[in-house]
């Protein structure tokens, strides 16, 4: 519709001042796509009715964005960039800044709970196939979404300059540098210098504040509007919008997102608080989960702390790189590769893809002799990540929601999640033998997940979709 | 220049054309942009070689010098340690120093012990799996990573571990030995580490 054909916006009900907002819309609008924009991703945007409390966590993820880019700017209001003075302005902040320990607090908590609002927001699509066809992009803006918040995660934790800040960004920078032929450059082109120095927490900065912010917010963007184009998915994962009220085209199991959803999220908001600041006054430092004991000690590149680990969220890919020894890479990795390219070849009849898989499977044989366990244990935790990416086109069931699924689904997610967390608590552990073997167990149970899924999700027993949401 | 198809075939050989100028153009841009990220001159400057006094260095001690930024460790091995050494010869994964031999070991340093003078090691303390700096284990004895430990160093951050004379454990995360720098004995007590003897 061109602008001058708009109509004019009028408000109803009885209010002083009626009039003059009327027409104030009504000139704005005819400027810019205000009251369009407005219905189209609010009051007319039609979701399911039958949203759940896993639904609170997409809205409570852009809510943390949105506290972590306020708490950040007046963070750098009083943080250094530079490797003298960086660890002293962030204790001049805690300490001296008015009300600086609590912005900090904010943001390195904000941090954490990031996390946790973006996994269970993901733990939400494998339970409902929300990435299911027609999601497949949203899915995918929301991985990537997912990378930019690791790497946004990454660089921040660097800021601070402690000893945990230093050898995590040594360790992480120096997984680049297993890449064959290239890593030991583009491991000095990340740095800027040949240890993590001033230049690698000047650019580190500028990451962080700048770069990174940017492509996500762009990305979140895009994860919404692909979203808004397509509609939600809800708990029983069957369209809404196969049954359409015949008058209005509204699907008949819908509400407008506005106000419905906006008071919905808005109470998941004030519970989020509750429980955000009763972790920011009384245990910012979670046990040293959300900040750790050694990031209190000011970087020393002579000397690693005793005991290294990342902070919680990278846990579970860090206990997979660790668990990638020599024997895991002849023993696991190298009998996997070939029973899976055989389990391929045995269950697809086309020529070209068998060919493929085969030469496939005979480079990476030929690689797991060639090149070092440490290669091996970088790419496995590159791929542990993205995975995810690939998720739409692994899962083979018939419905989509875990509600109509069988029991080897239930199963199946079920030890997947138990692996995901014990390895995430094996990285935040000391290497032992003992360990080592149980993160070995749970690194297979991880990737056997992923890859065997296409099978087990076709052999599972479903029971029929219903043709509308279920619930009032 | 119309053709049949309606399809100006002149002007699209021109969008082509420049669309290829543009993105050449564009990817000319970036380079500066990339590049102004690798070291700078004042970092590749500070790589200069550091003088190190092991007078007062007793038997069976460490120091850790700086250089490049980098640990740098100089041990006193006892005779009991050079033993340990010996004896580690089937538990380390490349024994006689031949894998990457020209970044990791000078020629001074190809031998048994991995050192110009049998009782000084002097090798940069930084794992070569991640880059963790990894911790003394000097003495031998039990440890709960090995229970028949003849003495070396233990990275904390992925377990590996390395003899006396910089050699990495079979079957751990970190690929090499530990990197010996290049270095020099200069005067009585005095090692100059980044910079190799003059002709030798």
């Amino acid at each position: 519709m061109a602008a001058a054909e708009k109509q004019p916006v009028t408000i109803t009900g009885a209010g002083p001042l009626n009039g003059v907002m009327s027409g104030l819309l009504t000139w704005v609008d005819q400027r810019f796509p205000l009251m369009e924009s407005w219905r189209s991703h609010m009051s007319e945007y039609y979701a399911p009715k039958n949203f759940n409390f896993w639904y609170y966590f997409g809205s409570l993820a852009l809510f943390v964005l949105v506290l972590q880019i306020v708490t950040g700017i007046f963070l750098t209001m009083n943080y250094k960039p530079d490797a003298a003075q960086a660890f002293a302005s962030v204790e001049y902040i805690m300490r001296e800044v008015p009300w600086g320990w609590w912005i900090r607090y904010m943001h390195s908590t904000g941090a954490s709970f990031f996390f946790i609002c973006v996994y269970l927001h993901m733990f939400r699509g494998l339970l409902y196939g929300s990435y299911r066809k027609p999601r497949e992009l949203v899915w995918i803006f929301g991985m990537l979404v997912f990378l930019c918040l690791m790497a946004e995660a990454f660089f921040g934790y660097l800021l601070p300059w402690g000893q945990m800040s230093y050898w995590g960004a040594q360790v992480i920078v120096n997984l680049f540098g297993a890449i064959p032929l290239i890593g030991p450059d583009l491991a000095i082109w990340i740095r800027g210098d040949y240890v993590v120095s001033d230049a690698t927490l000047n650019r580190f900065f500028a990451f962080h504040v700048i770069a990174v912010p940017l492509v996500l917010l762009a990305l979140v963007g895009a994860h919404v509007l692909a979203l808004h184009e397509v509609g939600s998915n809800n708990p029983d994962g069957v369209e809404i919008k196969n049954a359409k009220d015949p008058k209005t085209g509204i699907p008949l199991d819908s509400v407008p997102f506005h106000p419905y959803y906006t008071v919905k999220d808005t109470f998941g908001v004030a519970v989020f608080l509750i429980i955000f600041s009763i972790v920011v006054f009384f245990a910012p430092e979670m046990g040293g989960y959300f900040l750790e004991a050694n990031n209190f000690i000011a970087a020393d590149p002579l000397k690693t702390p005793l005991h290294i680990a990342p902070v919680w969220y990278f846990t579970p890919y860090y206990s997979i790189l660790r668990a990638t020894t020599d024997d895991f890479v002849l023993w696991v990795l190298a009998p996997g590769v070939i029973a899976f390219a055989a389990l391929i070849v045995w269950s697809v009849k086309n020529t070209a893809i068998r060919g493929a898989v085969g030469a496939i499977a005979a480079v990476l044989l030929l690689g797991f002799f060639a090149l070092d366990a440490k290669v091996w244990g970088v790419v496995l935790m590159g791929v542990s990540v993205m995975i995810f990416f690939l998720l739409p086109w692994l899962d083979r069931s018939p419905v989509k929601s875990i509600r109509y699924k069988g029991r080897i689904t239930k199963v199946a997610i079920a030890a997947f999640v138990v692996a995901f967390f014990v390895l995430g608590y094996l990285g935040t552990q000391a290497v032992t033998s003992g360990r080592t073997v149980l993160a070995q167990v749970g690194t297979a149970i991880y990737f056997l997940f992923f890859f065997l899924m296409p099978w087990w999700s076709k052999m599972d027993k479903t029971t029929r979709e219903p043709h509308r949401v279920t619930g009032k | 220049m119309k053709d049949d198809a309606g399809l100006n075939r002149g002007r699209r050989t021109l969008i082509i054309a420049s669309a290829c100028a543009g993105s050449a153009a564009a990817v000319a841009t970036a380079v500066p942009f990339a590049a102004s990220m690798l070291p700078s001159d004042r970092a590749k400057a500070l790589g200069a070689p550091v003088e190190a006094d092991i007078s007062q260095l007793a038997p069976g001690e460490k120091m850790t010098v700086e250089w490049r930024g980098q640990p740098v460790w100089i041990v006193h091995r006892t005779p009991e340690m050079l033993e340990g050494v010996k004896k580690d010869e089937d538990k380390v994964a490349d024994p006689k120093s031949e894998r990457k031999k020209d970044e990791l070991t000078p020629e001074y340093a190809r031998n048994e012990y991995r050192s110009i003078k049998p009782e000084y090691l002097v090798v940069v303390g930084i794992c070569t799996h991640l880059g963790c700096s990894p911790q003394d284990r000097l003495k031998a004895g039990p440890e709960p990573f090995a229970s028949d430990w003849a003495g070396g160093f233990y990275c904390p951050c992925h377990g590996s571990l390395f003899d006396l004379a910089g050699r990495v454990y079979k079957n751990k995360p970190a690929p090499d030995n530990l990197r010996v720098p290049p270095h020099t004995f200069l005067a009585e007590g005095k090692i100059l580490i980044g910079e190799d003897k003059k002709g030798a």
